[in-house]
This record gives structure tokens, sequence and C-alpha cells, in this order.
């Protein structure tokens, strides 16, 4: 028998719920203020899920790096085998807002999204005329 | 180029870019100032979610955020410059009107504006202000810095973490340390509770098996030409060394994540009132500094948590800066706003009877199961539980101020009757 | 003849430039840091000193060196554009002791001949200081008192000198001296034998261990640290004057000065370690309280303690002697040693360098031949300031180099062209162009500009920015790509 306490975040109250675990099923549930804690605490137990966000190299853009994220929470267990597999990318800029980068990545049902743009490095972008003021370009 | 403006903004963040697109959609010509080359501010570094919750209903990472504000900037038309540095300003209040000398790669320039939005930000608090004395090592970057190096240039700062603070801003640190390969050592906290949000405490420390030290604090680094060791020492509940809690902790890399301080260096030598409990600027409820037709939002009015307030901040500046271009001043009748118990900020420092607010407060301690009050009108909002690292957002109703006389106090007080 | 000067501290660097006039020298100047000056020099008071304070009895050639040296910087600051300035120092008296110890100053001083000296009493005290304390009984007004920052000073003599064909060897440490049949053949560096005539030592903290290279053994060097504490620029109170107490036992003592700038600084503290901790320079808390304290008795107010920007320390080589020891040998001829150059070696430097100069010409027996007006310049420009510049100036700047525009350093106001020029200078490392601009010394100690002259020092140096150093080879910026803890086969 295992018995695990989480400190529930969905809402600001942040009750202190504990979870009976026994043979890998839950027997019990304690301490939750509302429904919403309930499933927060069974679920963290079942099937803990998160939202993984890193950085990916890109070549010949603005910046050497994309920013990503994971489409929908991934199974925390896949954390480490998604972070090997995005480690060995190198994509090529340009890259747009949204753009997938990898589909359904190590099977987690989650694509992997760019969440900043990167644009191809260009190296006259900053020489300006006289007093220019930017407007933006389309 | 046109050298006079309603509305010149300082600073292209969050703050600055939503000052800018509200003053363009309320009919005035704008002109925003960004030092760096792009525009978007720190939340572009800021990879993680949590922002927009309160702007789009969504929640965004970083990034995505600073586009959406990128995009309506572009939509309306907000002219900027970019790598542009104010050197100075000055203020004139007979023409009515505000200069700023301007260094960018374009030129050297002055600028002439009816009003001026400063919404340039804060800056990280260095090592001395943690506290840290030692040998002078490499290895010793602020959180902000370090989260720059990572996440935009590609730079993997060290392998041997100690992160000093626990605020959301360290905590989301030693996440990204740790999911990139890095050892992070432990969280090092000076207060006897966590800055940080729950949230962050479960996803950024337990996820990662990190431990957190509260109570503690970084005494000293040592190393030759790196830092290879942290002393850490435990504090009692005056925060004062207590001797013999010594040891030592190996690393190559302390971050520094004890908090930021508005930047408000050209406001300052104009002579602007500072609340020394914020760090940045008195307002009224319009933003408006102590220099008639200089308002600030955002960071470098008072470090906020969510950049979505920033936003709003901004929005709320811009609304500022119309009604004194239209009225040719802001000619209230306003009230202060005073902190009662357990509040140690309350934002802006005066409003007006006849009009809605929102004021932002901090706590000063955390406190469960209490009520915010306001005596003089009798208001109250119930609270679960409250945190210094968690800025509260109190709206009220014009037809509330209408009870108050001579001013208000916020206050902090147990909440009698538990559910 | 050849030259090699060890050590590019303020006094090896101001001999190396008096030396480069000279037709009939080659010299080299040798180096074991990665960028000049690093030493003492850059962590001292800045001050350049009126002397009155060197006895000439025991101290005869810090007293004779010091009042002539603070005679030649002033000449010597408008040649290499350094920065100069001209407070003039308070030495406070707390108790009867006190003024007759200035007595006595004044007494010393008039045999140095220090100009301008004068025993304040308490009523004009205020007048010459605001922030005095009112605890003073009177002082030592001496107005010939002077700041420098000293590694600007460093800085622009090395430019000069290799303007005049001095040749500067970085990353180089002397491991030996090679004397045959008692004379100076030479020195062996990590780089290789370099053959030389003369050398000369000036080596600073590690002046024991080079002399003994060259057998000569009859002095020891122990370090003898001293922190300082410098405030924010935008903190008050500050003060007008060099302000310190009377001396007393041959250690100056505290002072609270205002830096060329602007920021309020108070040290040093006196900690004398054994001769082998000759790396120590780190700060403590007991050593920055002590210095507080001794400072707070000075003012009437010192700051804040939340508004402390920055500590540091820097190590003086004390000698087993007290004085100078600048002196040539016969069982060993051609080396000279500069050793021992403690307080008040910045001021001396001029003065010790061309005193070197006669030692050449007189012991050694050699004729030195000056080049020709044509042949050495002893003028030199610093690099172009944006925040000096008028408005006007800095529009023309921009035009001609469009770097001026682009501010990196919002704190101190410094341009991405005085970046890249102080690449072009010598800068390799990010404390080397902190010293020759003043980029990262503001209010926000580089947490806005680090990155970005991290990428520019990357982008002129053609390397990745994590390899930039800080202060060169172990301290690099990062550890490589982002990814580099992750490889591509494992987990971490």
């Amino acid at each position: 028998m295992a018995v695990k306490a989480f400190t529930c975040t969905v809402c600001p109250i942040g009750c202190e719920i504990t979870v009976i675990v026994e043979e890998g099923k839950i027997v019990d549930v304690k301490g939750f203020g509302c429904t919403r804690g309930k499933d927060y605490a069974v679920r963290e137990v079942l099937d803990p899920r998160r939202i993984l966000v890193t950085v990916i190299r890109c070549r010949n853009g603005r910046l050497p790096t994309v920013s990503v994220k994971t489409d929908k929470p991934i199974p925390k267990g896949k954390t480490w085998e998604i972070m090997r597999i995005l480690s060995g990318i190198m994509v090529e800029a340009p890259i747009s807002m949204g753009q997938v980068i990898v589909r359904d990545v190590a099977d987690s049902g989650a694509d992997i999204v760019a969440t900043r743009p990167n644009p191809k490095s260009d190296e006259n972008s900053d020489q300006p005329h006289p007093i220019r003021i930017r407007s933006f370009r389309r | 180029m046109k050298r006079g403006y309603d509305v010149v903004v300082v600073g292209g963040g969050p703050a600055g870019l939503a000052a800018g697109v509200k003053a363009r959609m309320l009919g005035l010509s704008v002109l925003l100032l960004e030092d760096s080359d792009t525009l978007g501010g720190i939340p572009l570094q800021c990879i993680h979610p949590g922002f927009g919750l309160h702007c789009y209903g969504e929640d965004l990472t970083g990034p995505e955020f600073s586009h959406r504000l990128i995009g309506s900037a572009e939509e309306v038309g907000v002219n900027h410059i970019l790598n542009a540095y104010v050197s100075g300003m000055a203020a004139f209040p007979d023409n009515r009107r505000i200069t700023l000398r301007v260094i960018s790669p374009d030129g050297a320039f002055k600028l002439h504006a009816s009003t001026v939005i400063y919404a340039a930000g804060a800056r990280e608090k260095h090592i001395f202000e943690a506290g840290i004395v030692g040998d002078r090592v490499s290895g010793l970057y602020t959180a902000g810095e370090a989260q720059a190096l990572m996440d935009l240039y590609g730079v993997m700062p060290g392998r041997e973490i100690v992160v000093v603070g626990s605020g959301d801003v360290g905590l989301i640190m030693a996440r990204r340390f740790a999911l990139e390969g890095a050892h992070v050592k432990g969280v090092v906290e000076l207060l006897p509770y966590p800055g940080g949000l729950t949230r962050n405490i479960v996803q950024c420390l337990e996820d990662y098996g990190i431990p957190l030290l509260l109570s503690h604090k970084v005494a000293e680094v040592k190393g030759e030409r790196r830092v290879e060791k942290a002393i850490i020492v435990k504090v009692d509940e005056r925060l004062r060394i207590i001797p013999g809690t010594e040891r030592e902790v190996k690393c190559d890399t302390v971050i520094l994540a004890v908090g930021l301080v508005p930047y408000i260096k050209p406001l300052r030598d104009l002579g602007v009132e500072v609340d020394p409990s914020t760090g940045g600027p008195m307002v009224n409820g319009f933003l408006e500094t102590s220099i008639p037709g200089i308002f600030t939002c955002g960071n470098a009015l008072a470090i906020n948590d969510l950049a979505d307030y920033a936003v709003e901040q901004g929005g709320q500046a811009a609304l500022g800066a119309y009604n004194f271009i239209k009225n040719r001043g802001i000619p209230e009748a306003w009230k202060s706003v005073g902190k009662g118990r357990n509040v140690k900020l309350a934002i802006p420092h005066y409003i007006s009877r006849g009009r809605d607010a929102i004021i932002y407060v901090r706590v000063k301690k955390p406190e469960r199961n209490v009520k915010l009050h306001i005596p003089e009108i009798d208001w109250e909002m119930k609270l679960p539980s409250v945190k210094p690292a968690e800025m509260i957002r109190v709206r009220l109703d014009a037809e509330d101020l209408l009870k108050i006389i001579d001013g208000l106090t916020i206050e902090v007080i147990p909440d009698t009757c538990r559910r | 003849m050849r030259v090699a000067i060890i050590g590019a501290g303020i006094v090896g660097s101001s001999i190396a430039r008096v030396l480069s006039r000279y037709r009939n020298l080659v010299v080299y100047l040798l180096e074991r840091e990665v960028d000049v000056g690093w030493g003492a020099s850059k962590a001292n008071t800045g001050l350049i000193h009126p002397g009155y304070g060197e006895d000439p009895d025991e101290h005869p050639l810090r007293a004779r060196l010091c009042a002539a040296g603070n005679r030649i910087w002033r000449r010597w600051a408008r040649e290499l554009d350094v920065r100069l300035r001209w407070p003039g120092e308070l030495a406070l008296a707390f108790v009867r002791k006190d003024l007759d110890a200035i007595r006595r100053f004044i007494t010393l001083g008039y045999r140095n001949r220090v100009p301008g000296l004068r025993l304040l009493d308490r009523d004009e005290l205020e007048s010459f200081e605001p922030n005095v304390s009112g605890e003073a009984l009177g002082a030592l007004w001496a107005p010939s008192c002077g700041q420098i920052l000293p590694w600007e000073a460093v800085t622009a003599l090395i430019e000069n000198a290799s303007a005049n064909g001095v040749k500067l060897n970085l990353e180089t440490e002397v491991r030996d001296i090679k004397i045959e049949g008692w004379r100076v053949k030479g020195v062996e560096t990590n780089r290789g034998f370099l053959p030389a005539d003369i050398v000369i030592n000036a080596s600073g903290i590690n002046a024991d261990t080079v002399s003994r290279m060259a057998g000569i053994d009859h002095f020891s060097i122990h370090p003898r640290k001293g922190e300082y504490i410098l405030f924010r620029g935008d903190s008050s109170p500050k003060v007008v004057r060099v302000l310190h107490r009377v001396p007393v036992h041959d250690t100056k003592g505290v002072y609270v000065t205002t830096t060329i700038e602007g920021n309020l600084m108070i040290g040093p503290n006196v900690q004398d370690l054994p001769g082998e901790l000759k790396g120590d320079k780190a700060t403590s808390i007991e050593g920055l309280d002590s210095i507080w304290m001794e400072a707070e008795k000075l003012v009437k107010r010192l700051p804040p303690r939340d508004e402390v920007l920055r500590v540091f320390a820097g190590l003086r080589a004390e000698p087993s002697w007290g004085d100078f020891i600048i002196e040539a040998y016969d069982e060993a001829w051609g080396f000279i040693n500069v050793a021992g150059i403690r307080s008040p070696g910045l001021t001396s430097a001029p003065a010790i360098a061309y005193y070197v100069r006669d030692l050449i010409g007189d012991r050694l027996g050699i004729r030195l031949e000056m080049k020709d007006k044509g042949e050495w310049t002893p003028c030199r420009r610093g690099i172009l300031r944006a925040a000096d510049a008028s408005w006007r100036r800095l529009g023309r700047l921009i035009d001609g180099n469009l770097g001026y525009g682009k501010i990196i350093c919002k704190c101190r106001m410094v341009s991405e062209a005085e970046v890249v020029e102080a690449v072009r200078r010598g800068a390799r490392t990010l404390d080397g162009v902190k010293y020759r601009t003043g980029a990262m010394t503001g209010d926000c100690q580089g947490s806005f500009c680090r990155i970005r002259i991290g990428m520019i020092l990357a982008r002129e140096l053609g390397m990745p920015l994590w390899k930039v150093t800080l202060q060169g080879g172990g301290t690099e910026y990062g550890l490589g790509d982002v990814k580099v803890l992750q490889g591509r086969s494992g987990q971490p």
C-alpha cells in the first residue's frame, strides 16, 4: 500500500490531497475540495502528464534556436526520450510560428510545434537609412 | 521623419506594445522606441506557458504571447524605431511637451511628445544584492541572463547548478537546466516559504527531484577561475546566519534569481517621485507619474508576476495619455490609496472617486483564509490564500468609490467565517 | 640591446613606455595573464598621492619617487589622454596625537617638496568637505592629491608603448632566467627562450620568485590584501575630497573617495597574508564590515548598505624591507629588480620608469640613443566615447560609424563602436572590454549588457558565444551548445 500526497494546483486554494494506492489501483482519495481537485489527484497518480517546452537548434536563422512545445500534455515518463530525440535535431530557417517540427514525437500522440518564428538570418537587416522609422513590412 | 508625437512609448515589451496599440486605437499619433533589435521584450525568452490567461483566455508560451502583441501592433500600425536608446528626457510644463534625446544607428535626434509612456521594464538584482561574497570567479549568472543564453542564443552555461531564489523565475530555470541535462544541486531560498507558485514547485522541483532548501542562503562562492563550490548556510527567523551550519556544495554554476528592480534611471534623473516599496514611480489612477504627461506601466512601474497585468497597465497608461491630451492635463481630485495590515504595496497610489479602478496589491506574508478589506467603503473580497509572489488584482467600480471621502486603505484581515 | 620587462602592470608598462624612446633598445614586455594590468594595478584606490607621508630617511626611494611621480603624472595624463582629477586630500585628525602627526607630516612634506600642505582647523573643514565627520578636530589639507583610473592608465601606457615599438607578449610566463658568466642571457618562458641582455623584474606579487631565478634572494614579498566597497552611481551622500584618517604605522588607512566614474568608494582594509597565498583575492563579510566601521568615522553619513554596488579585493606586493627595491647587481649583470612596489606605487610609476632608465645608463653603463622626433610619439588618444560627445559630435560620429549609435551598456552609455575598438586595441575577454570601455561597471553590473558584449566579442574574434571568456582560459561564458550535455546517445 502506498500513500501519495499532493498539493492540488488547479486553483489557488491548494488543497492537500492524499491518494491511497493498493496493487496499482486507487482505493481512496481524501482532502480534495472539489471534483476538479479529485480528478487532478487521480490523474497525477495514474497518468501524470506535462506540456514539455524546450528549444531546438536551428541553422541560418536570426537566432540559433527555435523554442518549441508539445501541443498537448505528454506522459511524464516519455520526457527523457523526447528530449533525446529533440537534442539530435537541427532545423533550417525560416521557421514559422506553430510550424510542426516533429509529428507524434516518441509515440506520445503529441506534435512538437514551434512557439517562436525564426526568419532567415539576413546580413543586411540593419543598414538603416537616415532616420528610418520602421513600419511593419507585409 | 516627424519630430512631434502625441505619445512616445519607451520600451517595446508587453507593456509598451499594449500602450502603443491602445494609443493608436484611440486615434493618437504614436512612436515606440525599443532598445534591442526586436520587439517583444522578455517573454521572447520565456519559452514556458503561463502567459495570456487574462488577455486572451489561452495558456500561451512567452514567445507566442509576445507575437500576439506584435501582431496587434502591426495591425493598427504602431510605428517604431529599433536599437533606440533614450539618453535623456526633459519636461516642459509650459509648452506642455516632453523632449526625448534618442541615440540610434539612424542618428542622434530629439523627439517631442505631448505624453511619454515609460515602459522600459526592470533589471535583475546582482550578486552583491544577493549578499554573496567570495572569490571573483566566472560561472555566476543572473537568471534572465542564463535564460537568454540557453533559450535565445543556444548556449549551455554549465553542468552543476545551484539556483539562488525560489521565485517563479528561479524555479523555471531550475527545470530548464535539469531538462537540458545539467545536475541541479538545489534551489536555495532565504525565507521559510517558497517564493513561486505551487504549480511550479511541483512541475519544476518535485518532477525533477531538485531539493528546495528553505531558510538557507548562499553566503560565499569559492573557486580558482570558475566557481567550484558554494558555501550554503542556514538562517534563523530574523534571516541571520546561524553559525556552524555552513556546508559546501560542489558546483560550477550559480544562478541568481533574487529579484527584479524597476529600471527607471531616466525618470529618476527627471526627479520623479519613487515608492520605495515598489522601487518604481508613484502614480495616479491613470498611471501618470508625479511629472504631468509622463506615464508608466509594466515592470517599470512595479514588478508584475503576470505579463498580462503589464499589458493591462499599458492600456491604462494609453487611456491616461489620451485623457491628458484631450483635456490638456488630468485634473482629477485624487484620493490616496493607503496600505493596511499585511499589504506590502498597492498600485496606483491615488485613485479618483468617479472612475472604475484596478488596484494591484502584494502582501508581505503568506496567509490562508483571509479577506482583502477596504474599511472606508466597506468592501471586501475573500481569498483562500495570499502569497507575496502572487499579485492580487482588485477591481473597484466607480459606484463603490463614491463613498470615499479622504482616501482608502487596503488591508488583509483573517476571514472569521470559514466555509 | 634586448630588454625583457617581466610584468605588464603600471610599473612594467611605464618602464616600457620610457624605454621605447631609445633606438638601441629593443623592448619586450612579457605578461603571464591574458591581458595587461590584471594584478594590483586594477585593484587599488586609484590615487596619485601627494607624498607627504614618505619618510626620506626610512624609505628614501619611496619619498623621492612618489613626489616626482606626482608631478610627472600631470604631463603623462595629458599625453596619454587619461582622465586625471585633482580633488585634494584631507587627512583627518580625531585626537591630539593626530594633530602632532600632521605637524610632522608637514615637515616631511617640506623635505619631499610637496606643495600646498596646510593644517586646517575644525571650523574650516566643512567648507572643504560637506560630508566630513563632525568629530574631526582638524585635518592635513594636501591639494596635490589626484585621482586616476589605474586600468585606464595601464592600457594607455601599453598602447603608447606598442605604437613606439614595444612588443607585448601576453600569456607568457617566465619560468627561469639564464645567467652565464655573471651576465644575463635571457629568459625561459612557457613559449620558449627569449634572449635578452637586460631583464627588468616588474612582476608585482611574484617579484621575489622571479628574483630568485636570477639568484637574488635577499628579500621576500608577501601579499597584503585590501578589500573595497563601491556604491551605486545614484547613491548619496558622496564626498568631494579624498578623505582618510591621519596615517599611522606606515599604512594610509581606509579612504573615502568618489571615483572618476562618480561612484563612492571606501577601502582598503589591510590583511597580511602568508607568502604562499598569492592568489587569494576573496572578499569576506568580516573584511567588509571592518572597512565600513572605519569609513563611517570619517564622514557624517555613508549611504545605506543596500546601495552597495560591488565589492572587490586587490593584493599589494609588500616587501620585507618596506622601501621599493630598485637595483641592479654585479653578480647578475643586466638584471634589474623593480620589486616591492607597494603604495605609493601607482603614483611613483613614472618616476620609477625614469629611475630605471637612469640605472641602465649609469649603473650598467649603457649609452642610450634617443630616437629622432618622428620616430617616437608621446601622444596616444583614448577610445572616443559616445557618453562624452556633445550631441552634434555624436551625430557626426554615428554618420561615420553606425556602431556609435548602438548603445550596448545602458548604465554607462557605451556604444558598440567603443566595444569593437576595445577589441581592436587588445581586448580578448569580457573583462578586457570592461576595463577599456567601462561597460558592465554601472548599476546593473552587466545584467543587461554582458550577453551583448559577449556576442560582439564572438563576432569580432570569430568564436562561438560560449567560448568567450570572462578573463582567460577556464572562465568561458558557457560549456558549449545548449544540447551539449545530452549528446546524441543518451539521457543525461
